[in-house]
């Protein structure tokens, strides 16, 4: 552990903007004596105490938990949404991970993405998820109280599929690394978690083709199968969704019987 | 009518129309190579098996128009897709971008797209259309004592595959081929949705198998022809391979 003690100097760049109306820049930082047992979100509240102190303007960016489970945080460090370490969000991202490479020069970014409005600095508006789970990313009947486990049986292999899915925290690292800013993956795994599950397959049609059109609205882009959320991903969530996706929705639009119900209701 | 207007209107619907549109092109370059390696069986051969395909012209038409219509539909889904995803990510550039799964191929498919667009034009120029709408393009590219013959296709390709100035167009053309499949081979698979635990892993290994064999097929034909071409000697080759190459010979 003889590399988790001690203190860093970095050079911190960081984008700083006034909303999506205005347009951003890089700010050059010196943030001295950083401790490397410091969380990276840490670093930054040491730097914006004394940038509160030298009484300029601190840098804004999101956070909750801090346990890597909420999907608050989220900041491309160097290039790299969550930064170098694998299957980690940012606010689990530690200062010793980043001097182990030898790392002195950091560039800070928002996720740039049209569907990501900036909000300020390194905070972006993720309503956009929030609209696409809106648009059907639920089960529509009342499910009641908390019922008995194990009351309808599901194989624990579909069980741990459908899980797998689940760990999406919505944090949108995969639109941030995506070349096209697709939220595709993140769609998808909402899709797939609740596709496996008998609750959630009966609505599964009308549920793919509701989401998947909600999230052509927002402006995201579509998937070119780079494979780049994926690595992103803080819950390395598989493109397999994707392709699941897809299939769904090639299938939605074969069976779908929405278009037909809605044609005799009006006739 | 309602369900292809979806279809179409949808980013994954029209990733669908790429990936089917794009699935005819390889069929008909898995076709085209099997037909062209007829070349080594010698001139005769060639010009018999070019003479077959247009004594069908309900098949060579239907072909042909089966192959426009692909090339309508990846052409404008392409560019509908490409405007979209320029759009998506306005003022998304990154300063500092580490791309840590994406390969060169996949970022590249819009400079391979158009640089396979511009080959197919000056190919057709060369074997099917040749004399016919370019009647001087042999002697503009310094190419002398040859003329289009659409009776023997085998010697306009030898004609061509023995110059540069056609050799190289087809050699960057047949690169652009390769790269533009391997992506768009292994990203059909995921587009269409066919995607399984138990064959997932072999989805790259068949994109960049099916590459190399189409590569190195389509390019042996001018670096044979050139390495014969600049060789003082051809009683190294076999004697089917010397009457492709100098048929003035036998």
């Amino acid at each position: 552990m003889a590399g988790h003690t001690g203190t860093m100097n970095l050079t911190l760049h960081v984008w700083r903007q006034n909303g999506s109306k205005t347009a951003g820049r890089f700010v050059k930082y010196d943030a001295k004596d950083i401790p490397k047992a410091a969380s990276f979100l840490e670093m930054l509240d040491i730097v914006n105490e004394e940038l509160i102190e030298a009484g300029d303007d601190p840098i804004a960016f999101d956070h909750d938990c801090r346990e890597g489970i909420c999907g608050m945080c989220g900041i491309v460090i160097n290039g790299v949404p969550h930064g170098p370490r694998p299957k980690t969000t940012t606010c689990q991202l530690h200062m010793f991970e980043l001097a182990k490479d030898g790392v002195d020069e950091i560039y800070l970014e928002p996720w740039r993405a049209q569907g990501f409005p900036v909000l300020k600095d390194l905070m972006v508006d993720r309503s956009s998820f929030d609209r696409i789970v809106a648009a059907g990313g639920y089960i529509t009947i009342r499910t009641g109280s908390a019922p008995d486990g194990n009351e309808i049986p599901i194989p624990k292999p579909v069980a741990d599929r459908a899980m797998n899915a689940a760990e999406c925290i919505g944090c949108g690292a995969c639109v941030a690394a995506c070349p096209n800013a697709s939220a595709s993956l993140f769609t998808a795994a909402k899709l797939g978690h609740l596709a496996l599950l008998p609750q959630g397959h009966a609505e599964r049609t009308q549920r793919t083709q509701k989401m998947v059109s909600q999230m052509d609205a927002e402006g995201f882009g579509s998937c070119t199968n780079h494979g780049e959320c994926e690595k992103a991903c803080p819950k390395s969530i598989s493109i397999d969704w994707i392709a699941q996706m897809n299939r769904d929705f090639v299938t939605a639009m074969v069976t779908s019987r929405q278009k037909v119900s809605e044609r005799q209701k009006g006739s | 009518m309602q369900r292809a207007l979806t279809l179409y209107n949808t980013t994954i619907g029209k990733k669908v129309l790429m990936a089917v549109s794009g699935t005819v092109f390889l069929g008909f370059v898995v076709g085209h190579l099997s037909g062209n390696l007829k070349a080594f069986a010698g001139a005769q051969a060639f010009n018999e098996y070019s003479a077959w395909l247009h004594s069908m012209p309900a098949v060579l038409w239907g072909t042909r128009i089966v192959l426009a219509g692909a090339l309508a539909v990846h052409f404008s889904t392409a560019y509908q897709l490409w405007s979209r995803n320029k759009k998506a990510t306005t003022g998304g550039r990154y300063h500092v971008k580490k791309f840590q799964e994406s390969d060169y191929a996949a970022r590249t498919m819009y400079w391979s797209g158009p640089i396979l667009f511009f080959f197919i034009a000056f190919h057709l120029i060369h074997l099917t259309l040749g004399g016919a709408i370019w009647p001087e393009g042999a002697a503009l590219l310094g190419i002398e004592g040859y003329a289009f013959d659409k009776h023997n296709p085998y010697n306009n390709m030898v004609n061509g595959f023995r110059h540069w100035p056609v050799v190289v167009p087809y050699v960057i053309g047949v690169v652009a081929l390769g790269f533009h499949l391997f992506h768009g081979i292994y990203s059909m698979f995921q587009s269409l949705g066919l995607s399984h635990p138990k064959y997932n892993e072999y989805r790259k290994d068949l994109a960049i198998g099916l590459s190399i064999i189409l590569v190195a097929g389509f390019l042996s034909l001018p670096m044979a022809a050139l390495a014969t071409a600049m060789s003082d000697s051809i009683s190294w080759l076999e004697p089917s391979t010397q009457r492709f190459f100098f048929p003035e010979l036998n």
